[in-house]
């Protein structure tokens, strides 16, 4: 492998994760609200709201079952209204941002499900609003696991990132497509993977250790 | 003794009504059909006062509770909470209401992710009151409970009977005049069940907390309540001082509730079984041996359990009386005669 060709998947890598760190990001402004929504709007919540509750759960169940790859391609040309072009890493965060949100909105979901209703009752029992049981209870609590959920986030969208490379979305997965896979290079593909699986394991075991710290309950 | 008695009585004759019941009711509409869980309940909570209802599992009791703070909505009828109807507020306002209820729970619901400390200043926070005094109440509230060493630790590494202390100094961190116990003692050991017992009864004397008990256990009533509701099936079954209840439960569930306590199931009771009931007027030196000598009247005591209620000396026995009915009928009418009130037991089956 020559000079070039380290200096491109350096680039890859940086756009990999720029793409990904970004993409969670934006994906976690829409997808936390959503989630925590479904479950105070739930009937059994502390604000039922039961038509929002229904008409979230579906947008957040159609969006959740389109295949990524299939997605990516349908929303072209949205991204290229939003973005301007549809290729390159930036355009690729508009796909990634629209998959990500609702996977997100349930892994949240399913965190903030977990406190202990006892928990929100005694809050609601010292006089707490809504909005303070949301941002001084449920978010707190499940503070743990919703590490643990950012955690998988973001190496699914990782994941993800790495499959824009099919439309040019840049970053390894691009590079992967490109060399290891229409030239044959193989060492270039080994090299690729590796660092995949690298960063995965990075974020992963990151989450794990935060998530432990912070976890008071045992 | 009985002075004291007495003393603690004029305290509490402040007979102005803090809470007010009125024809309350609650149905769930769960899936199939529907479940009163409440029907009609009346109950009038003095102020000062440590009120206990009590009732099997499943009676209601939990649901009444829970609607004196409206965290269920009853369905019919309505809280007065210092005269304030509170069914009638607006949620906000409803809030405000809420600071001056302060609650307690069986699993204790601290906030896990907290510190013990941070857990007192949460209703603090709540309430919007400013950092300064927040922290000087959360100080003087774990020197209350006698946890002052434990303000750093996080619930996890608390026992229950500290748990529930945290909890107690949380519940009274905004000064409420009333405190609600929700089964507070039904996840504790005995001897921890007593210290947590008497520090209510240290907090209802010292601040003038009225306290409300939700419990399954005669027993905490009859260590620190001075009115007792009894629930069954949804309706209050009896309900009033709790020496009055003891000495002459007119309801069978009342009947039932004061009599299974203690060794449950374990007295055997044969024929001819009375319960004998003591109070402060009765209990004079060795009236028993005195009876026996005097009418000749061999008795078996089945049971016996003395108790300090709320200053009062009170107790109860059982015992049988000899087959002969001529001599029986002269035992229960010298202990009539002493002021002990004789009931004969029913044995069923």
């Amino acid at each position: 492998m020559d000079s070039s060709m380290t200096t491109l998947i350096i680039q890859g890598t940086f756009e990999t994760l720029y793409m990904t760190l970004v993409s969670t990001l934006i994906a976690y402004i829409i997808g936390l609200p959503v989630g925590v929504l479904l479950v105070t709007s739930d009937s059994e919540g502390i604000v039922p709201m039961r038509l929002l509750n229904k008409v979230l759960d579906i947008i957040v169940n159609i969006t959740r079952s389109i295949p990524f790859l299939i997605l990516l391609i349908a929303v072209i040309p949205f991204t290229r209204f939003i973005v301007g072009t549809s290729i390159g890493s930036t355009a690729t965060i508009v796909p990634l941002v629209l998959a990500a949100a609702p996977f997100i909105a349930r892994l949240v979901e399913s965190s903030i499900k977990e406190v202990d209703y006892g928990i929100i009752e005694a809050s609601l029992s010292m006089g707490a609003s809504p909005l303070q049981v949301v941002t001084k209870v449920m978010i707190p609590e499940a503070k743990p696991s919703l590490i643990i959920g950012a955690a998988i986030a973001t190496t699914t969208i990782l994941g993800y990132s790495a499959m824009a490379g099919i439309v040019g979305g840049g970053g390894l997965g691009d590079i992967a497509i490109r060399f290891g896979y229409y030239r044959y290079e193989t060492g270039v593909m080994v090299v690729t993977v590796v660092l995949l699986v690298l960063i995965v394991q990075i974020f992963q075991e990151f989450g794990m250790k935060i998530a432990q710290k912070q976890d008071h309950r045992k | 003794m009985i002075r004291r008695v007495r003393n603690i009585k004029s305290n509490k004759t402040s007979q102005k009504p803090i809470i007010e019941i009125k024809n309350l009711g609650k149905t769930f509409h769960p899936k199939s059909g529907e479940v009163k869980a409440l029907e009609g309940i009346n109950l009038t909570v003095n102020q000062g006062d440590i009120f206990g209802i009590i009732g099997m599992s499943g009676a209601g009791k939990s649901t009444l509770v829970r609607c004196i703070n409206l965290l269920e909505k009853p369905t019919d009828g309505s809280v007065f909470i210092d005269g304030q109807d509170i069914s009638k507020l607006t949620e906000k306002k409803l809030r405000t209401v809420r600071y001056s209820v302060g609650m307690i729970f069986q699993q204790f619901n601290l906030l896990m992710q907290r510190t013990a400390e941070r857990n007192i200043l949460f209703p603090l926070e709540i309430a919007g009151v400013d950092k300064e005094t927040a922290k000087k109440r959360t100080a003087e509230l774990l020197e209350l409970v006698g946890l002052p060493d434990k303000a750093k630790a996080y619930p996890s590494q608390l026992s229950g009977g500290q748990k529930q202390r945290i909890a107690i100094a949380r519940a009274l961190a905004n000064n409420p005049k009333i405190l609600l116990c929700d089964e507070a003692t039904s996840a504790l050991d005995p001897s921890t069940t007593k210290s947590i017992l008497s520090l209510l009864k240290e907090i209802n004397q010292k601040m003038g907390i009225t306290i409300v008990i939700i419990t399954h256990e005669m027993s905490v009533v009859e260590q620190i309540c001075n009115h007792v509701a009894i629930i069954d099936e949804s309706k209050i079954a009896e309900y009033g001082p709790v020496e009055e209840i003891f000495r002459n439960p007119k309801t069978e569930i009342a009947k039932k509730m004061i009599f299974s306590e203690g060794d449950q199931g374990s007295v055997v009771m044969g024929k001819n079984c009375y319960r004998l009931v003591f109070d402060e007027n009765s209990s004079s030196d060795s009236v028993m041996a005195k009876m026996v000598l005097e009418t000749k009247c061999l008795i078996k005591i089945v049971h016996a359990d003395m108790k300090d209620i709320d200053g009062v000396s009170f107790g109860q026995m059982v015992i049988q009386l000899p087959e002969d009915e001529l001599t029986a009928s002269r035992a229960i009418y010298y202990l009539r005669s002493r002021q002990i009130g004789v009931e004969e037991v029913e044995i069923d089956g």
